[in-house]
């Protein structure tokens, strides 16, 4: 009681802090719409090569999705250091609330974020072609929240560890782009030579692109998409678990 | 060294050994090496020490914040290793460095931290209200803390740390980098604090502070407690209280009068004057008075002067307070 209680709290201050200057969430959906504008219409031609399977904009728009959520959570860690820095942190952690709470809390607004950006992406993609279907949007936004819980616990812990943007800038650049580049993001693996492919296949990431395309065929193959749901919900565990124990951990 | 005092009953803060070591790279260093403190109900208890000598470790350490090494605390009266729950909900912490937000305002951060101990949302609105009143911030209320100036900032911080009326406050170096007119403001409300019965802990560099707030100091060197009591006593340890009489052309007379008096501990003379080294100048006073009228001897100056807080730290510590605050 007492954690739901404090998360909810401590989402209220967030995405207060959000709402009063929105400038970031407009930022983050700038990116897909240029992708979606600028190089999806390349793409159309290419859709008709080997590995995408139905039109280019249900094999686009899921990786573009996916991307979002990748990059929109994984760089809230530098919101926290500045929290850090003011004192909040531990302020809130002389308090009795749940430590728990003092992480979802924060990791909340970033999921109502990312999926408020995510639906406004899906609705400005149909035009262009995105066939959608009941069971693609649940699965795809499953697949969101789980993503970007996962990648936004990974920073604030990272955060948590460095408490610095000097440290935490080059780490995350260091570590996301092949991430993105091994996941079949922008180019499905499968176009790949094989030992490109095998890399790849160590990615979650990668599961969790091939189920968010799943999402979007029909008939789609049910074992692709608990996969990829599977592992995505793995890693967001195992980094909620770690982030937890950050913020209870002495910060010196 | 005597650690009891007579004020309270039951201590707010008594800790036993409490040590806390850090890994380096140069190999342990024991930052705290085991002090024994105690603090009792409704007391300002200042914690005096030269940098890095253990002094916001400690403070860390009794605020949960720091897991200690060894020894053991009582503090609001929970156990301070067994239960840091507890001890957080009875405890209010004023961080050096501040604890506010630049991009939220005032009050929606004080009705946060009163919600944040559990209050409801009423309640802990009404209590924001009575806060930001308190401290006179209610012009600057509903504005965001970053347009805040150094003393109301300071103010908000005191204010998030009482907003949950905690039985016992920390406060560490709450008016560094004040102007004089903020921290007597600040003073005058940490006053009131002890008034409503509020334990106070408060960490300084400064010693007019420490003089003029606190019922009692400890001072801490290399991570123990090397002095501890009242001002007063901790001046009068130092060598007593200097009297300087002035007595014209009858020095010698006079110096023979008074340096077999019990209560000097050594006298000599001085360019027309008698100094008198005595235990408690304010005590000796009279009694030198008295003694010089019966000889017959006219005074025509008599000053007492008093050791400083800074003639003690320095004895203790081996440094000047000054310096460091410098």
């Amino acid at each position: 009681m007492r954690v739901l209680r404090d998360t909810l709290l401590v989402f209220q201050r967030s995405m207060g802090q959000t709402l009063r200057n929105p400038v970031w969430v407009v930022v983050g959906l700038m990116q897909p719409i240029y992708y979606l504008f600028l190089f999806g219409p390349v793409l159309k031609p290419v859709a008709q090569l080997q590995g995408f399977g139905g039109s280019a904009y249900n094999v686009f728009v899921p990786a573009l999705l996916v991307q979002m959520a990748l990059f929109g959570c994984v760089f809230v860690g530098f919101g926290l250091i500045a929290e850090l820095r003011y004192g909040v942190i531990e302020r809130m952690r002389v308090t009795p609330m749940s430590r728990l709470s003092m992480l979802l809390g924060r990791a909340g607004r970033d999921i109502a974020v990312l999926l408020f950006q995510s639906t406004m992406l899906v609705l400005m993609s149909i035009p262009f072609g995105l066939h959608i279907t009941l069971s693609s949007i649940l699965i795809i936004f499953a697949l969101l929240l789980l993503i970007g819980l996962g990648m936004a616990c990974l920073s604030y812990g990272l955060a948590l560890l460095l408490r610095s943007e000097d440290a935490l800038a080059p780490l995350l650049n260091a570590v996301f782009l092949p991430i993105m580049l091994l996941s079949g993001m922008l180019l499905p693996l499968s176009l790949a030579p094989g030992w490109l492919r095998a890399i790849g296949h160590a990615n979650p990431f990668y599961y969790a692109v091939e189920a968010a395309r799943e999402a979007f065929k029909t008939p789609l193959a049910g074992s692709t998409v608990v996969v990829g749901i599977a592992v995505a919900a793995g890693l967001a565990a195992l980094t909620i678990s770690w982030a937890a124990r950050s913020f209870g951990r002495s910060v010196a | 060294m005597s650690i009891t005092t007579l004020r309270g009953d039951t201590p707010v803060i008594e800790t036993h050994g409490l040590r806390r070591s850090f890994r380096t790279r140069r190999g342990e260093v024991e930052a705290v090496a085991g002090i024994d403190l105690r603090v009792d109900a409704g007391e300002i208890v200042g914690f005096l020490g030269p940098n890095g000598a253990g002094k916001t470790t400690t403070l860390r350490m009794l605020t949960t914040l720091l897991e200690p090494s060894g020894g053991e605390a009582t503090v609001a009266g929970c156990d301070l290793l067994r239960e840091p729950r507890r001890v957080r909900e009875r405890i209010g912490y004023v961080a050096q460095g501040g604890a506010t937000d630049p991009t939220v305002t005032g009050r929606r951060e004080l009705v946060l931290q009163a919600r944040l101990y559990g209050l409801d949302r009423a309640t802990a609105a009404a209590r924001a209200a009575e806060v930001l009143a308190a401290l006179d911030l209610e012009a600057c209320a509903d504005r965001k803390g970053g347009t805040y100036s150094g003393g109301q900032r300071r103010r908000l911080d005191l204010g998030l740390g009482l907003v949950h009326k905690p039985q016992l406050l920390f406060l560490d170096e709450p008016t560094t980098g004040l102007d004089p007119q903020s921290r007597a403001h600040l003073w005058e409300e940490i006053r009131g604090l002890r008034e409503q019965g509020t334990t106070v802990f408060i960490t300084t560099h400064y010693l007019d502070e420490a003089d003029a707030l606190c019922d009692r100091l400890a001072i801490i060197d290399h991570g123990r407690i090397v002095a501890e009591g009242t001002a007063e006593e901790l001046k009068r340890e130092i060598a007593g209280d200097v009297v300087t009489v002035g007595v014209g052309n009858h020095c010698a007379e006079a110096l023979r009068l008074l340096e077999h008096q019990p209560f000097v501990r050594e006298a000599s003379i001085d360019e027309g004057t008698v100094r008198l080294y005595v235990e408690r100048g304010e005590a000796a006073m009279p009694q030198i008075l008295r003694l010089l009228d019966g000889g017959g001897i006219t005074l025509q100056t008599i000053s007492l002067a008093r050791p400083t807080l800074d003639d003690v730290f320095l004895r203790q510590t081996g440094r000047s307070l000054r310096d460091e605050a410098a």
